[in-house]
């Protein structure tokens, strides 16, 4: 598997000349490969959206070198490097740039001095791979939350990114959209194996994710498949993270004496487990 | 509300006038606020009121749109009839009556100096009526493309101005929001003397420039991101086309400054 991004014991601290202020980020090393899905998450300040700045040049570690596509971040290759990362972020009308849905898709493709014929063709292919080529003309005023934050991953799409780093993409967005935008990244690491790179605090979500790290103070806590985070239970709760809902559930039944085989990270594995292990008669 | 202050009200259309590149209307309208001033007797008024109804026709605007752009200007307009009117002493006495006399000359110009004002104030709103904002500052930014190597930041400027249209709805939005979290713990905006109204405002406006700059720094963040890196070597999403109704468009107002200075006296 190709390697898109590294980190090689980065540490950074948002005020280098008071040394009694804890490091943002703390000698965290990890690797994202091609196609992956990884999930960062952590409590509040642990330094996540700090990680996705560095990523992307928006900030400079201090220790520790960053690589992305085999290649170190510096000054020179940002802007090369940059067009090669979409970037989401929470506020999904803090980063609509454009007067139109099409005018924002074409933004980073301006941006970028593509050609005009080129920019209309990736502006459609983009909107449609999110499901929203219906809106071209629309103003954000008249788009849902979700509806922007999709309209921000084509806009990130339209420059054919190697991998797209949503930070908190969908935390201010209602259950349906929420929903929504996960649909759309589930689809398109499904059509296009899209290297993903999710910051969240919404647990359901990083369940999907093939890898997790999980942050606390600035350092890397633990890494793993999400059955290995989850697997940790209390710690997890004590380090500020919450549980599952169907891990939660499987705890509480399993404390109360009804019989089950495992631990269940999804409720379709739990309620799987529930009937065949209580049913046998 | 506030989008209408800045730049009248855009009412989408396909008239020919809707149709035209921002750049020719842009033009036009600025040709003209200068040959509006070539015109000097009434032949000449009369054939610029005549062009603009002519104009007014093929936008097929609603005058009710027009009128209603005339609302901030009808006082000064006016005031400087009725200046003309009193105060011009020449020509033949028309009208008198105890110390008010009325000469021919003050009626002329106070006509003339009405028709000037109409035609400009109804050209001007064709403009902002036909086009929309974000065109107009395309256009804008085109043409004012040569003050460039005078140092005018002219994408900076345009860019600014799509950003704030953009976020006008959204600060009004918030703006809304913040009245009624105010409203709600018991901050009284509409009634009561001034000097309270004026007070029950700040903490309104706080919050309102707190979020302004949060949004400020997020934006410029996505914007860096996305790969903005100022003017240079950026190519164009939406792009302007100049076709043969902007040339005639053009040509029909070189053929009316002819015509105004054949007439002029
Ligand atoms: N611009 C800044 N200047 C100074 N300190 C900052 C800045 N941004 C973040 N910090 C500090 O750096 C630490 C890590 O912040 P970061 O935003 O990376 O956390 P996070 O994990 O993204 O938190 P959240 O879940 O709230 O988004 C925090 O202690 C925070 O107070
Ligand atoms: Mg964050």
């Amino acid at each position: 598997m190709d390697e898109i991004l590294s980190l090689d014991h980065v540490t950074f601290t948002y005020s280098p000349d008071e040394p009694d202020i804890k490091n943002a980020v703390e000698d965290v090393s990890f690797t994202v490969n091609e196609g992956e899905w990884i999930a960062i998450v952590g409590h509040n300040g642990s330094g996540k959206s700090t990680i996705a700045r560095l990523m992307n040049g928006l900030l400079f570690p201090q220790q520790g070198t960053i690589k992305v596509l085999n290649q170190s971040l510096t000054e020179e290759n940002l802007w090369d490097i940059r067009s090669q990362m979409g970037m989401v972020f929470q506020n999904p009308d803090n980063q609509f740039v454009g007067a139109t849905v099409q005018d924002d898709v074409a933004f980073a493709l301006e941006n970028n001095g593509i050609p005009y014929e080129e920019m209309v063709k990736r502006v459609h292919e983009a909107l449609k791979q999110v499901k929203m080529d219906q809106f071209l003309n629309h103003e954000p005023q008249h788009l849902s939350g979700g509806q922007k934050q999709r309209v921000a991953i084509a806009g990130a799409l339209a420059l054919k990114p190697k991998l797209l780093i949503l930070d908190e993409a969908t935390s201010m967005l209602d259950p349906q959209g929420r929903a929504e935008v996960l649909a759309t990244v589930q689809a398109l690491r499904e059509e296009t194996g899209l290297t993903v790179l999710s910051i969240t605090h919404d647990l359901e979500e990083a369940i999907l994710a093939d890898r997790m790290l999980f942050m606390n103070g600035g350092k890397k806590f633990a890494e793993g498949t999400p059955s290995e985070i989850f697997a940790l239970g209390d710690q997890l709760v004590e380090l500020g993270l919450d549980l599952p809902f169907a891990m939660k559930l499987t705890k509480l039944l399993k404390q109360n004496g009804v019989k089950l085989l495992g631990e269940h990270m999804t409720e379709e594995e739990l309620v799987n487990d529930l009937w065949t292990s209580n049913f046998k008669k | 509300m506030m989008e209408k202050m800045i730049f009248g009200r855009f009412m989408p259309g396909d008239s020919f006038v809707h149709k035209l590149d921002p750049r020719s209307k842009l033009l036009f309208v600025f040709a003209f606020i200068i040959i509006v001033f070539l015109a000097n007797n009434p032949v000449t008024y009369a054939a610029l009121f005549v062009f603009t109804l002519l104009v007014i026709f093929v936008s097929r605007i609603k005058l009710y749109f027009l009128i209603n752009g005339l609302k901030p200007v009808i006082i000064l307009m006016a005031f400087t009839f009725l200046l003309h009117i009193f105060f011009t002493k020449e020509g033949e006495l028309l009208y008198h009556w105890k110390f008010i006399s009325i000469y021919e000359e003050g009626l002329k110009q106070g006509i003339f100096i009405s028709i000037r004002f109409l035609v400009l104030v109804f050209m001007t709103s064709i403009l902002t009526l036909t086009t929309s904002p974000i065109s107009i500052t395309d256009g804008l930014e085109v043409l004012l493309n040569p003050f460039k190597k005078l140092k005018l930041p002219v994408h900076e400027l345009a860019l600014m101005m799509s950003i704030s249209l953009r976020f006008i709805p959204t600060l009004m939005d918030e703006t809304d929001k913040i009245m009624k979290a105010q409203m709600a713990r018991g901050s009284d905006l509409s009634t009561g003397p001034i000097k309270e109204r004026v007070k029950a405002v700040v903490p309104l406006l706080v919050p309102l420039f707190v979020s302004a700059f949060k949004r400020a720094e997020d934006l410029a963040t996505a914007m860096e991101v996305r790969g903005y890196r100022g003017g240079e070597g950026r190519t164009r999403y939406r792009q302007l086309k100049w076709d043969s109704k902007d040339t005639l468009a053009i040509l029909l107002l070189v053929a009316m400054t002819a015509l105004l200075i054949t007439l002029r006296s």
